[in-house]
Order: structure tokens, then sequence, then C-alpha cells
């Protein structure tokens, strides 16, 4: 087995017994990336140089934490190399956002979640690719080509954190970071058969991402293990001063303590929603999903059928809310302070030729769209209309909860497309988030894990299980997340 | 509902983005399909219904105003840097005002 495939568990341990060093790690890392990334297009940019950031952590081991015994105090992600979506900040390194209009955008400062993943000695491989902006469902939209999905390279990976997905799926990573603000982290997750976690709203800091969409955007781990999944998350949770919307996380959620062998599912009780469960759910991906959710009660787990009444009115309810808030969050791009500028004989024609030679049909869409709908005039049929669908679709979660423990369901509706397959039709590509949406509006935690593959066309491809839990229970979430791994992993 | 091309281009300006003869007609069908699509939030009963403005429920995070972090300090080079056009420490932009 090459380095690259541990988990971090797996190579922190190795790290901890100098069974190999960092240098070791974060050079499987570099050559399976050389070898790979032509062919599958998950990073934007590699950072060769964390071969020397390697070499300094190994000096350190070797003084600092020269025995076994010193080395438990270790920080807690030390030499683990990681893969960051090119819309987080890291002080020093191009940030594209996969636009042309950030295209040679140089970040002058490190996003909050790099800054506390640096202080956990984490090291950073390179940044991946996403569709425009982080706006789409299948890294179609990247200014840059698409990423290929690693388990058939004729099929998108999902999308937006699609690189991110890919490269834990490929091993050209021990794990990543995306961002999700309407299934971003969790259907490429799905897609790619990896662990993707969605925060609650407020659990983790997004300075220094580069926003789409400020109520519902989320930064969240993908890893292989749902272990490794809190690990990360643990790492970069917590208040920020530089966003008032994050929060200190609430451990009133957490499991108790418990042996390892303890059943987290002995008495869960799951609800399984019947809006989950409609005609758009490919018959293939459902059977997986059930047979996941049979296990589960096998497990010692109670399921229980719910109602979300509001789930069918949550993506109409995205799409003018999302949209909107681009809208204004997008202006920004204007070739005044940063990025592509057309020079042009006016001001407003400066403004208007950039954005119009530098942005993506997605994105163009989508500013267009919002600014429709925050129109004078259209304001409250569209906007304030679907602000209060919001509100609808949020108390449906708090209702749930109030009954079961998690909520569990498919993640996507449907596999892994192929390349090129909806790209002209936008309602067909935003149907994909129908699982997800809901989640982000309620600002909800929610996970997708592997649930098994379904055989296509002599390729097996992944199918995910979306685990949802109630607000700041991310901890509780990931410790039943880790179990059903268990029973569904033989 | 659907969009006219005369309300595409009106968009179009009030978002500061130059478009195409070709780019109007796909943007007028795509954004009337998308319209139609969100209209079936007017099944729903919202009434007496609360908007929900954000993913919070926290009103006026406070801090003291005093400067909390280094991040930007001495930076001023790299923020100037990135302008697309300046002269000395200063952006340059065309007129604001004829």
């Amino acid at each position: 087995m090459r380095l690259n495939e541990l988990t971090i568990k797996q190579a922190s341990a190795g790290l901890h017994q100098k069974e190999f060093s960092v240098t070791e790690l974060v050079e499987d890392c570099l050559d399976a990336i050389k070898r790979e990334n032509k062919n599958l297009h998950a990073y934007l940019d590699i950072f060769e140089d964390a071969a020397d950031a390697a070499q300094k952590a190994d000096e350190m081991l070797g003084s600092k934490y020269q025995s076994v015994e010193m080395s438990n105090g270790l920080p807690s992600l030390f030499g683990i190399p990681l893969a960051i979506k090119d819309n987080i900040l890291i002080e020093g390194r191009r940030c594209t956002a996969g636009s042309k209009i950030l295209e040679n955008y140089t970040a002058a400062y490190d996003a909050t979640v790099i800054r506390k993943l640096k202080n956990h000695g984490a090291i950073f491989l390179g940044k991946t690719n996403l569709d425009e902006f982080a706006m789409g469902v299948s890294t179609e939209n990247s200014a840059f080509g698409p990423t290929k999905n690693p388990h058939d390279h004729t099929r998108v990976p999902g999308g937006s954190s699609g690189g991110s997905a890919a490269a834990v799926a490929a091993n050209l990573c021990l794990a990543a970071l995306g961002s999700d603000t309407g299934g971003s982290i969790r259907q490429p997750s799905a897609f790619c058969g990896v662990v993707g976690l969605k925060p609650t709203y407020g659990a983790v800091s997004r300075h220094g991402l580069i926003a789409m969409a400020s109520s519902l955007d989320q930064i969240g781990p993908i890893a292989r293990s749902a272990e490794d999944a809190a690990l990360l998350f643990n790492a970069i949770k917590g208040k920020d001063a530089f966003d008032a919307t994050a929060v200190a996380s609430d451990n009133s959620n957490q499991l108790p303590a418990a042996s390892a062998n303890y059943n987290f599912l002995k008495k869960i009780k799951v609800g399984v929603p019947k809006e989950y469960f409609i005609k758009e759910l490919d018959i293939k991906v459902e059977k997986v999903v059930r047979s996941a959710l049979e296990k589960m009660e096998q497990a010692g787990a109670e399921l229980i059928d719910i109602s979300l009444p509001n789930m069918p009115y949550a993506l109409p309810a995205y799409y003018i809310i999302a949209p909107s808030e681009i809208s204004a969050n997008l202006a920004r791009y204007d070739g005044i302070r940063y990025g592509y500028r057309h020079q042009a004989d006016s001001l407003y024609n400066t403004y208007a030729l950039s954005r119009q030679e530098a942005l993506g049909p997605e994105v163009k869409r989508r500013i267009m769209l919002g600014t429709y709908t925050l129109s004078a005039g259209y304001y409250e049929s569209y906007y304030l209309k679907a602000q209060k669908v919001r509100h609808l679709v949020r108390e449906d979660f708090r209702r749930a909860f109030d009954k079961v423990d998690i909520i569990v369901g498919p993640t996507a509706p449907g596999l892994a497309f192929k390349i090129g397959a909806k790209i002209n039709d936008p309602v067909q590509m935003y149907l994909e988030d129908i699982y997800t949406v809901a989640i982000n509006l309620a600002g909800v935690p929610a996970l997708s894990l592997p649930a098994g593959t379904v055989e296509e066309k002599g390729v097996r491809l992944p199918v995910g299980l979306q685990i949802i839990g109630t607000w700041f229970s991310e901890n509780k979430l990931l410790k039943i997340a880790g179990a059903i791994e268990k029973i569904l992993t033989p | 509902m659907t969009i006219t091309g005369k309300e595409v281009e009106h968009i179009s300006q009030l978002a500061r983005i130059e478009l195409t003869d070709a780019e109007k007609q796909k943007f007028e069908k795509e954004l009337s399909a998308i319209l139609e699509f969100v209209e079936k939030l007017n099944e729903v009963e919202t009434g007496e219904v609360e908007p929900t403005t954000g993913g919070t429920v926290l009103e006026n995070v406070m801090r003291p105003d005093e400067q909390t972090s280094q991040d930007l300090e001495g930076k001023s080079a790299e923020l100037i840097g990135s302008f697309p056009d300046k002269k000395g420490g200063w952006t340059k932009v065309k007129a604001v005002f004829d």
C-alpha cells in the first residue's frame, strides 16, 4: 500500500510510530498527483514546495518530538497532506474560484480555516477545481475545464467541490476542504464515493471563503472515513471575529464517550422522509439506499416514517434566494480593485465588458436571475416569498427532530452522469440538488456516506447515503456515520 | 412567468453585464424556464409566515471596536499589487462623472 492511500488516522499513527516520515507521505501524494492529475484535472494548482514543508515537519519530528512518547503531543493534523478547494484563500497562492475573472488573483491573507489547519500542522498539496464561483453540480462550469470522475473518466465527479472529492477518491491527498451552498460538498462526495460533511450554518468561519450566497455558504471536510471527517471538522470549527455568523460549537449534542465496540446505532431513531423517495429517484440508487436502511435496522436502529411536507418547495425557494444573494456578492467583480479588467472608454463599459468577457454562462445566468428577483416590483413576489417558504422548510426539520435523532435518505437522485449530458438544460442540472438544498435553507448539518455501488455499463459507480442531524450535532452525526460505515463496508 | 427581450436588456444593464444578441436570446428562454420552475412557490400559503432572513438566529453580534488581528498589517503592497491598473498607491479608473 502506498502512503497516499492511508486515512488521516492511519497516517498519523504511522508518523507517531516513526514508521515513515512526513517527506515520504507527501512525496507519495505528489507522485500520485503527477501521474493522475493530467487525466483527472482534480487540481488547478499543485504546490511542489509541499516537499519543503514536509522536510521542515520532519526536522521538528527529529528534534522536538524525538521519541514515540513525545509525539503524543503532536497537533492533530501534523504532517497530513490536504487539498483545498480553490475558493478558499491561502496567503501568497493564486485563488481563481474557477473563474477567468480571478485567473491571476493572488490571496493576500489566509482564510480562518487555513490558519487553523496550519496551526494543526497540516500541509497543503494544492488547490482543487470547482464550478465557477461554486455554481454548479458537475465542475463543467469551471473556466479551466472539467474534472473527471475517478471511477469513470467519461463522467462528472459532481460539484461544485468536484476537484476536492475526486482528489480524495483518487488518493491524490489524504483529505480535502470543500464548500457547500446547496449540496456542493455532499453531491460530489456521493458521486466519488467519499465522506463529505456540510456543517451547521455558523459552525465554521467563512472568512477567506469567496462568497457565493452568504446565508447558505459553509466550509466542510471531504475525507475517506467519518472519523477523518471528524478530525478535520474539529480542527476548523469555532467562533471567529471575522465572520459574525460563526459561533462557538455547542457540545451538548455529543454522544457520551463509549468503548470502541459500543453500538451507536442501537435504539437510534432514524427518520425516513417520504419526500425523498419520489419519482425523480433512480430506482437503482433507491435499492442501495433501502438496503443500507435495512442493515441499520438489523443493527438496532428504529426506522420511523416521517414527512417533510415543504420539501418540494425547497429547490424553487433556493433558486430565488441563492441567485439573489449571488447577484449582490458578485457585484465586487467589476475590474476595479482586482481581477480581470477590460480597459474601456467609460467606467460603465469597464464594468460591463470586464464582466461580459470574464464571467461564464452559469454565473451570468444566476446574476441576471438574482438581479431580476430583487428588482423593483418583484422583490415581494420572489425574494420575500422564498424567505417565507424557507421558514416553513426550517420548521419541518425542527418538528422532525422532536421525534427522531437523524434523518436518512439519498444524497442525489441519480448516479454520476456523463460529461456534457446536462450542460444545455439549467433546470435539469438544478434538479441534481433536489435532496440537498433544503438542508442549507434550514441550516442543519448533513453528510454523505458511501452506501454501496451500482454497476453501469461495466463500471461500478458509488451511491451516497445522506445523513442529516439537528443543529450543531456534528459530532453525534459523525459517530453515527462511523457506525453505519462499519456495517456497510464488509 | 415569461421574461421579455426588453426585460433581459434592462436586467443586463442593472447587473452591469454586456450581452451579445445570441446571449440575450438564450437568457430570455432560460430565465423564463427557471421563473416557470420557481412559480411552484405560489402553491404555498404564506400569509402569516415570518420570513427567515439568514442562516442563524443571531442578532447584533458585537465586538469591541479595536484592531483584533494583524491579518492585513503590512500587506498594502500585495493589495495594491492586485489593482488591474494603478498610479502610485492608487487604483486608476475612468472618470466617474462626465
